[in-house]
């Protein structure tokens, strides 16, 4: 830390007295309450800045994608479709969508972490929109997710994968992808503030999350599979999500899975925003 | 009637089974200095989180200028600031950061935020190390950028939740100072210490308080004088004098007399009087009539840890 230099001559022991004096601001000087937009502002201001102080949060939106592409094509790729190439034009949307919604994970952690650190504890004793802080969160999460997606379809790209959609499609369906993490996000606020430690939020998102990614169309397709499990991951949001975003970039109109994956998202936006604000709010 | 800042009646606050906060009373009139004192576990900083809106009371009631705290917390946050007991900052950013991120969230534009991250960073002698991520910082300059952080907008009720604890003796007067000096600019600021001394020096009114209840309360003075013992301390001359000394103070004072390490001092505590002078003046009258030489003479107050200590024992309550 930096002292005052100890060059012998007399350092003041305390701030200075006439700095002192000044220092609140008189009645007339006062902000007034910041509006729901400007503290929504400062709240993923703060989000970004975190990004830009602990750069490795951005490993699992880059690094991540692109071995979950190479994995998967190489691996599995050749087994399952018999050619890589043509798995990739059925993988690259599923996959896309699998690593957005797993780096959705490290929200709750991130709030949980967050919430014993207390900066939430001040931020709770302020006169502000009561979500700004939990929205916050997630406008820095969907720039990740942003990054995730835009990520996967550059290495898709050179590793063959041919979007039938074009630009316009594949930036279609990312936008989906991208709103229905966000929606879907909540669920981590919720259980990043209900329970303990961040190691009890890591176990119980993985539960959740493993099943619901693997019990989807991501890999394979549900005619394959016996019937009850088929009719299983036919309903999953997950499913009703990967087949949007395989539509939009492929150029084939879904109506009822967009129909879906928009009734899902809003429901998990309702139910686990309201939930994440009331715990918020609660403590 | 002056306006309170704080009010609490019967205030309860309970995890589980454990009565943290238990019929808590508190009246802090507008303007004050209140410190809470009390000790390790004594419900201080749940009683504070109640009062600043974080934790919901199980009973009773508090309010902030006349705002109940439950029922209109809003307008609660908009009149007060709270400095918690662990640092209240996001630890990854910069000082000048957090300063510019609460101050937006206060409600300044971007660059007047800035302007007062600026100002407040040279008051508080932080200017050299703003860009710093606060995780890098030193205790002291921590708690400073934390007070700083509490008084961006001019909180009407500042609370400060053991202010001083784990700081040098140089730091903590930085703060004693930084609390003055807000006080002076008519905040009221209820502090939560365990420690007399900062509470004697910054507090015009004293609550003790213990297992979640008020056990005593009052200026500093009337606490002193609640606990109603005060020392007389005598050093001789001649140190073969001592037993004639105690057998004189011991019928004077009428109080058990204890022989001191030093081989010339004795001392005795005493009960309450309403004229420690006559009370003074009687005794060396008695000792030199008995001639025994006194070469010193002390008539003390309780000192407030004395107090403390014996309002906070477990036989006290
Ligand atoms: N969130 C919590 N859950 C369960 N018990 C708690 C919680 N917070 C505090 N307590 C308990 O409530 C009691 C009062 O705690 P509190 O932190 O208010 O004491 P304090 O006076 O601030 O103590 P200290 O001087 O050590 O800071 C303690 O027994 C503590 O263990
Ligand atoms: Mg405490």
């Amino acid at each position: 830390m930096t002292r005052p230099s100890g060059t012998g001559e007399a350092t003041p022991a305390s701030p200075r007295t006439g700095d002192l004096e000044t220092l609140l601001l008189p009645k007339d000087r006062q902000p007034r309450r910041a509006t729901a937009v400007a503290a929504l502002r400062a709240m993923s201001w703060r989000s970004m800045l975190k990004i830009k102080h602990i750069p490795s949060q951005l490993f699992d939106v880059t690094l991540f994608p692109i071995v979950m592409v190479l994995m998967f094509t190489y691996l599995f790729g050749g087994a399952i479709a018999g050619s890589t190439d043509e798995y990739l034009q059925y993988l690259l949307p599923g996959i896309m969508t699998m690593s957005v919604l797993l780096t959705t994970l490290s929200t709750g952690m991130t709030i949980n972490i967050d919430a014993k650190q207390g900066l939430l504890d001040r931020v709770r004793t302020l006169s502000i929109w009561r979500p700004a802080p939990m929205i916050g969160y997630l406008v820095a999460d969907a720039f990740r997710y942003t990054s995730a997606s835009l990520v996967m379809v550059v290495v898709g790209l050179v590793l063959g994968y041919r979007p039938a959609a074009g630009v316009l499609g594949v930036l279609a369906g990312i936008g989906v992808l991208v709103g229905f993490a966000f929606a879907f996000s909540w669920v981590w606020t919720a259980l990043g503030l209900v329970l303990d430690t961040e190691k009890a939020v890591m176990s119980v998102s993985m539960a959740v999350m493993f099943p619901l990614t693997f019990l989807s169309n991501v890999l394979v397709d549900p005619d394959t599979m016996p019937g009850w499990l088929g009719s299983v991951v036919e309903v999953s949001p997950v499913t009703q999500l990967v087949t949007s975003v395989r539509g939009l970039t492929s150029g084939v109109w879904e109506g009822a899975a967009l129909l879906w994956t928009t009734v899902y998202g809003a429901g998990f936006l309702v139910l686990f925003g309201a939930l994440t604000i009331r715990l918020y709010n609660r403590q | 009637m002056t306006e309170l800042a704080v009010e609490a009646v019967g205030l309860v606050k309970t995890f589980g089974r454990l009565r943290a906060v238990d019929r808590l009373d508190l009246r802090v009139p507008a303007g004050t200095v209140c410190g809470v004192l009390g000790p390790n576990g004594a419900g201080k900083t749940t009683a504070v989180k109640v009062l600043a809106t974080l934790l919901r009371p199980d009973g009773g009631q508090a309010s902030v200028f006349g705002h109940d705290v439950v029922r209109e917390p809003d307008t609660v946050r908009g009149r007060i600031a709270l400095t918690g007991q662990y640092a209240s900052l996001d630890e990854d950013l910069t000082a000048a950061e957090n300063l510019v991120l609460l101050g937006r969230l206060a409600g300044f534009t971007i660059a007047d935020a800035r302007a007062r991250a600026d100002d407040l960073l040279a008051a508080f002698d932080l200017a050299d190390s703003a860009t710093r991520q606060v995780k890098n910082y030193s205790g002291g300059m921590r708690r400073r950028l934390d007070i700083a952080a509490s008084i961006i907008r001019t909180p009407d009720l500042l609370f400060l939740d053991e202010p001083t604890s784990g700081l040098d003796p140089r730091s903590r007067s930085q703060v004693w100072d930084i609390v003055r000096a807000v006080v002076r600019q008519g905040t009221t600021v209820l502090l939560t210490t365990q420690h007399l001394e900062e509470a004697d020096r910054l507090a015009s009114r004293i609550a003790v308080i213990d297992h979640g209840r008020v056990i005593a309360e009052g200026t500093p003075g009337e606490l002193k004088s609640t606990v109603a013992a005060g020392s007389v301390t005598v050093r001789l001359r001649h140190a073969e004098q001592r037993e004639r000394a105690r057998e004189i103070l011991a019928r004077v004072l009428n109080a058990e007399v204890e022989l001191d390490p030093d081989p010339v001092a004795l001392s005795t505590r005493i009960g309450g009087t309403d004229d420690p002078t006559a009370l003074a003046a009687h005794t060396l009258f008695e000792l030199s009539g008995a001639g025994v030489p006194v070469t010193d003479f002390a008539l003390g107050q309780p000192s407030l840890d004395e107090v403390f200590l014996a309002l906070t024992s477990p036989d006290a309550a």
